[in-house]
């Protein structure tokens, strides 16, 4: 594997100077993760909106597919370096700045005035109190729910557990299944897993998890399991959903068989697709114990300069233009999400107002699980969250192997 | 110069029509072969192997001998469970061969609506294992696939092979069957085409017929098909990957991973190429030990022939 590495790292820098003979002073290099249709388009639009502000930087964009981008970013950051990566905030960006691959840019935070307007998301950027990155988008979870069903049941939003509970039972009893979900992926499991534990332990002991300073086998995590074994043992979540994937898992709601779906933001336009989004709806994930505060998954996308781009003056100017509250308004909302820039107008549509308040009043807030944790971690942890769900009965045997590999991630013994 | 070239021109001109495929082999083949051994001996996360951390100690590179090896085969829960996998799809895998032959026989007759119907048995030899493996995914699919719809028209209960750790691996072998069996049955066709007619004859003179004329006459004969058809699924199901990637992620909770989906996934996703890179060595080593054997079977057949 590691020979494979490094061939292909002397093939990037092959590539390197070909390419290096062609940039002119003035250049800068965009590389991009957003693939999918509506986000390409989007990105593209504000990559032009910068250029056009800026007439002399010649702006060169190479764009990746989301999923290769993950393994190739780490060899362009070191091979190849272009003058903005795109990645996302969190443990994932640590792991970059931590190589020495991501440049300190807690200058534009200053000058741009970001520490104030974007404040909110100023700690996911941030390791030993220096900024590594710029935040352009982020959204929120939550439960999305059919309004129609709850409708003809009489069932209302529920704000707490047991009203939540109730919700879910009466669902039930009507021959829906209360909550669908597809774990062939595995990340859907643990975004229950977030909310159960911050709602139960709040955000600083799921924090202390993430970072390996606090124990699987800690019994505080036994009421997270307790109560989430509860809804499993009830029969609450769709059947099979260790075959599905988290898409696939959309269609019983389409069709009217489940009603809810914890998930992000960026699933609503499957409903727009399936021409039934008039009939959902969002709410927050309920409080289980009133003084814990009402942590939230965020996940948060940002811009980066490696450490070795060639062009750094431009890409500072590149990451200060996201102080422009409307060209930051445009870049987040036309991709469903919201612009972490507090100057924006706050959204109209439905569901990223609705985010946007809850966001705004949230206590703090979460990347999630596989972004806040070590990927070692997160790659041992998945796959028991999901064996969890369908065989809640392992739990002991599982949170003792989830430890072990904590201790060994973190090397603590 | 020239002319001591000239003078052994017989000697040296083959060495510089190998030199290219001999130089690509060594860059491609032998020397990540190499360093993927030298790298399972450290600990490495994949990033710049000489990065100095604040200590002026070497950050991301760090020999650890024979550890990530100890850790695999008596502290890794999950290798078991791999390396059993694996077997179950060496095992398994071997049906694809009578199989094939058994439709190669079939569709080896004379007559005029096999050229119509031959192609169909092509078929799913010609669809890439990424297809193969997203139709199967969908035939399983609990509630919507066709399976389900067969087993309710039954009256059976229908049953998510995908999602029980008990059957996930049998249904993804099953899928695998789907293009290998094609494969071993073209290759039987050609086979059956060279099958010596003469000694046929000579075999109904003496008085065989049916299953003693196919076990004494054909089948020695296909043996060379036999060889080929045996490596190419033994390796294919060995790598097994794709398909485990594409249709369970390793899922149930890693109840279907195989060695060289384990591999991949602590190499690339949990950032330890060293021990992605034991589970390599390790892999490399199972099919070494295999191909060897088969190889000196081999050989020893056709001494014994001779």
């Amino acid at each position: 594997m590691g020979g494979k590495m490094k061939i292909f790292s002397f093939v990037v820098v092959l590539t390197t100077l070909f390419t290096s003979f062609v940039s002119l002073a003035g250049t800068l290099v965009i590389n991009s993760n957003q693939s999918d249709p509506r986000a390409n388009e989007v990105m593209h639009a504000y990559i032009k909106a910068f250029d056009e502000a800026h007439p002399d930087i010649n702006v060169v964009v190479n764009d990746f597919d989301t999923e290769e981008y993950k393994v190739a970013i780490r060899n362009f950051l070191q091979a190849d370096p272009p003058d903005i990566a795109i990645w996302f905030a969190g443990n994932r960006m640590k792991f970059f700045v931590d190589q020495g691959l991501f440049e300190d840019v807690s200058d534009v935070w200053e000058s741009a005035g970001f520490n104030d307007s974007m404040s909110a998301t100023k700690g996911a950027l941030t390791v030993d109190g220096k900024q590594y990155g710029v935040p352009y988008g982020y959204y929120q979870w939550g439960v999305y729910y059919r309004k129609d069903i709850f409708d003809d049941l009489g069932l209302n939003e529920p704000r707490n557990w047991e009203e939540f509970k109730w919700v879910c039972a009466m669902l039930k009893k009507n021959g829906v299944t209360p909550v669908t979900i597809g774990t062939r992926y595995l990340w859907t499991a643990a975004g229950w897993f977030d909310y159960m534990n911050m709602r139960v332990n709040g955000y600083q002991f799921h924090m202390d998890l993430m970072n390996g300073d606090a124990s699987y086998e800690d019994p505080r995590l036994d009421d997270v399991f307790d109560k989430w074994a509860e809804l499993l043992n009830a029969g609450y979540f769709l059947e099979n959903h260790a075959a599905l994937s988290w898409q696939e898992a959309i269609t019983p709601m389409i069709n009217g068989e489940a009603a809810m779906y914890l998930m992000g933001n960026f699933m609503v336009p499957f409903f727009e697709d399936a021409g039934m989004v008039d009939k959902v709806d969002y709410f927050q994930f309920p409080r289980i114990y009133k003084g814990v505060g009402m942590a939230e998954d965020a996940p948060t996308d940002t811009f980066h300069i490696p450490s070795g781009a060639k062009n750094k003056e431009d890409a500072r100017k590149f990451l200060a233009f996201l102080a422009n509250p409307e060209e930051a308004f445009k870049l987040a909302s036309g991709n469903g999400v919201l612009t972490p820039n507090g100057n924006a107008k706050a959204p109209s549509d439905r569901f990223q107002a609705q985010g946007f308040k809850v966001l705004s009043s949230a206590s703090d807030i979460a990347q999630f699980y596989d972004r806040d944790t070590h990927p070692d971690m997160h790659a041992d942890g998945m796959p028991g969250l999901q064996e969890f769900m369908v065989k809640p009965n392992r739990i002991g045997a599982i949170r003792s192997r989830l430890d072990k590999t904590r201790k060994r991630v973190f090397s603590k013994n | 110069m020239i002319k001591y070239l000239k003078k052994n021109q017989i000697k040296i001109a083959p060495f510089f029509f190998l030199a290219p495929s001999i130089i690509l082999f060594v860059l491609y083949v032998i020397y990540p072969i190499i360093d993927s051994i030298w790298v399972s001996f450290h600990s490495w996360n994949g990033m710049d192997r000489g990065l100095l951390g604040l200590s002026g100690e070497l950050k991301n590179w760090k020999w650890v001998g024979l550890d990530n090896y100890k850790e695999l085969i008596f502290d890794d829960y999950t290798f078991p469970i791999n390396l059993l996998n694996n077997l179950k799809w060496l095992v398994l895998s071997l049906l694809v061969i009578p199989i094939g032959l058994g439709l190669a026989i079939f569709l080896n007759q004379n007559i005029r609506e096999m050229k119509f119907i031959k192609p169909l048995f092509f078929f799913p030899f010609v669809i890439n294992l990424v297809v193969v493996s997203l139709i199967f995914t969908w035939f399983y699919m609990p509630k919507y696939g066709i399976l389900d719809l067969i087993f309710r028209f039954f009256g059976l209960e229908p049953i998510a092979f995908l999602a029980e750790e008990t059957l996930a691996t049998y249904a993804i072998i099953f899928a695998f069957f789907w293009p290998a069996i094609a494969y071993t049955m073209i290759i039987y066709l050609t086979g059956l085409t060279n099958v010596n007619t003469e000694v046929v004859e000579a075999g109904r003179i003496d008085g065989a017929s049916g299953i003693s004329m196919f076990w004494n006459v054909i089948l020695p004969q296909l043996r060379p098909a036999t060889f080929i058809a045996t490596v190419v699924t033994v390796v294919g199901a060995l790598r097994s990957f794709d398909m485990v990637a594409i249709m369970t992620k390793g899922g149930p909770w890693g109840s279907t991973s195989v060695l060289a989906y384990k591999m991949y996934e602590e190499a690339l996703f949990s950032y330890r190429m060293g021990y992605g890179s034991a589970i390599a060595t390790i892999l490399f080593l199972i099919m070494d030990i295999y191909i060897v054997w088969f190889l000196y079977r081999l050989f020893q057949n056709e001494k014994s022939e001779k």
